[in-house]
């Protein structure tokens, strides 16, 4: 108990560190994901082929060898920013690939009606895509966002491995200033249940109020 | 640009004419280019950078340091065997806490899963590795086969709930008791269902034995580490990491498209119903997501 009350500071350093990585992430892959659905939609070939080549590939990278290459990689090409930029950058893109495919699971359940709809008024493309399908397609894909979203949070612990500012990376602290180990993950997993609960809670809210039933 | 490899979301795009044909065709030599161009300065960086000098590539050429890559390549292996097997069990094992008859153990089973499914896999493996004092490899396989374990067990549980009741009832108005039901009939009916999805969470626990780097298990990526930080060949960080992400890429991708291949297969098989279950890999407490 001592651990938490004595190194309240530390540990509210690490837990704002989590929450920050988060959010930076998410931001960049719910960008990254709708640019990258959208790619895979349009009638454009070559704008396919690169949102395939995206997913396949960023699904089907370790999270660590990407931590790995962005981390350790990027600088030796002569690319230097600071280490919380690159663990947004690692952990945004890895999970853009995730985001991505929810929303086109999505968008293949917006009734077909509704683009041809939007086609027989004149609408263009982006115009299709954007203002009639993909809203809708958000929607119905409010819970398995949140999922990855909750997935996210917990691998930003690998940037914390990685020596960010981050909620496991306390715990190398705590264990040399010689604190029981056990209370002081039992703190850092408190710590992490009351963020994925919460991306839950809001989600659920969010689903509650926007989402579709069909 | 053909119409014919058109993705199934058609309804977003009319059939283009000559003169949206040409349109697309601009567009696409132009994205194209611009990717080419991307390409292109990445490589021009990579030259500029000296990461193609012999020496940064001449470590590759020894038959220690291929041997060290392959042990890596073994071990990698090994710690994905032992846990894709465990979690196996361990997920069964869950699913039929979870299905049981007794409010106890049904209790205990979901309490067990959706905080191992809550927790992230680093924490659990470290808190193994660090609290309990216990070896690399069995830290790791432990971590995983708790995290993809309690997964599975979600996997099967909705698998087994996805069979018809009708197969049930009339097992049960056979005069099988609930074990049998489960084992003859209801089992294996949701493993074919489940196939798919058991596999992409194999390829889940595989990618995370890459975690066993921060453990310092002697896995892939720790040997590819061992390479990259060599004085003596000057660093070949970016030189270690194009070699060894392509065999890792590739690995998972192998599973990933088998996967896929079992699920085409089983959608033509009419014995199996068609049951798509949300793929359960990232850890919820989320009610909508199952």
């Amino acid at each position: 108990m001592d651990v938490l009350t004595e190194n309240f500071s530390l540990y509210g350093k690490g837990f704002l560190g989590t929450l920050e990585l988060t959010v930076y992430a998410s931001i960049l892959a719910m960008v990254l994901g709708f640019v990258m659905a959208s790619c895979r939609v349009a009638p454009v070939g070559s704008f396919r082929v690169l949102g395939t080549v995206w997913v396949t590939v960023l699904r089907n990278t370790p999270l660590t060898l990407l931590f790995f290459a962005v981390l350790l990689g990027l600088p030796r090409f002569g690319l230097v920013l600071p280490f919380k930029v690159f663990a947004v950058l690692a952990l945004g893109c890895y999970t853009s690939a995730f985001i991505c495919e929810v929303l086109r699971s999505g968008i293949n359940t917006v009734p077909k009606g509704q683009g041809e709809a939007a086609r027989s008024l004149g609408m263009t493309f982006g115009q299709t895509l954007g203002n009639v399908v993909l809203p809708q397609a958000f929607r119905s894909v409010i819970p398995p966002i949140g999922s990855t979203l909750i997935a996210l949070a917990k691998n930003s612990a690998i940037a914390g491995a990685f020596s960010v500012t981050e909620l496991l990376g306390t715990y190398k602290t705590l264990n040399e200033l010689g604190y029981s180990i056990i209370w002081t993950f039992v703190w850092i997993a408190v710590g992490y249940l009351i963020i994925t609960l919460s991306i839950s809670a809001l989600f659920n809210v969010m689903e509650k109020r926007w989402g579709v039933a069909r | 640009m053909t119409t014919h490899s058109a993705p199934s979301t058609t309804a977003l795009y009319d059939i283009p004419g000559p003169l949206t044909r040409k349109r697309h065709l601009v567009y696409g030599v132009v994205s194209t280019i611009l990717i080419l161009a991307l390409v292109g300065w990445v490589i021009y960086l990579l030259f500029d950078t000296d990461q193609f000098t012999s020496a940064k590539w001449s470590p590759f050429a020894y038959k220690g340091i291929q041997e060290l890559l392959l042990r890596g390549l073994g071990n990698t292996l090994k710690a994905f065997a032992y846990a894709a097997v465990l979690s196996l069990v361990l997920g069964a094992v869950l699913a039929v806490g979870r299905l049981s008859d007794h409010r106890p153990v049904r209790w205990v089973a979901t309490v067990l899963v959706e905080f191992f499914r809550a927790m992230p896999v680093l924490v659990m493996i470290f808190f193994i590795f660090v609290a309990l004092k216990v070896q690399p490899l069995p830290a790791l396989v432990a971590g995983l086969t708790l995290y993809n374990g309690s997964v599975l067990a979600e996997v099967f549980r909705t698998g087994i709930n996805s069979v018809e009741r009708g197969q049930h009832e009339a097992a049960f108005a056979l005069g099988m008791r609930k074990t049998q039901v489960m084992t003859f009939v209801l089992a294996p009916q949701a493993v074919r269902a489940m196939l798919p999805t058991i596999i992409s969470q194999l390829v889940v626990a595989l990618k995370d034995t890459s975690l066993g780097y921060l453990i310092t298990y002697e896995e892939f990526l720790h040997a590819g580490k061992l390479i990259a930080s060599n004085l003596d060949y000057d660093l070949p960080f970016i030189p270690v990491v194009m070699v060894i992400s392509p065999i890792y890429i590739g690995m998972c991708m192998l599973l990933s498209w088998f996967a896929t291949w079992v699920a085409k297969r089983e959608r033509r098989n009419p014995k199996t119903e068609a049951v798509d279950v949300a793929p359960a890999e990232p850890g919820t407490l989320l009610p909508g997501a199952q």
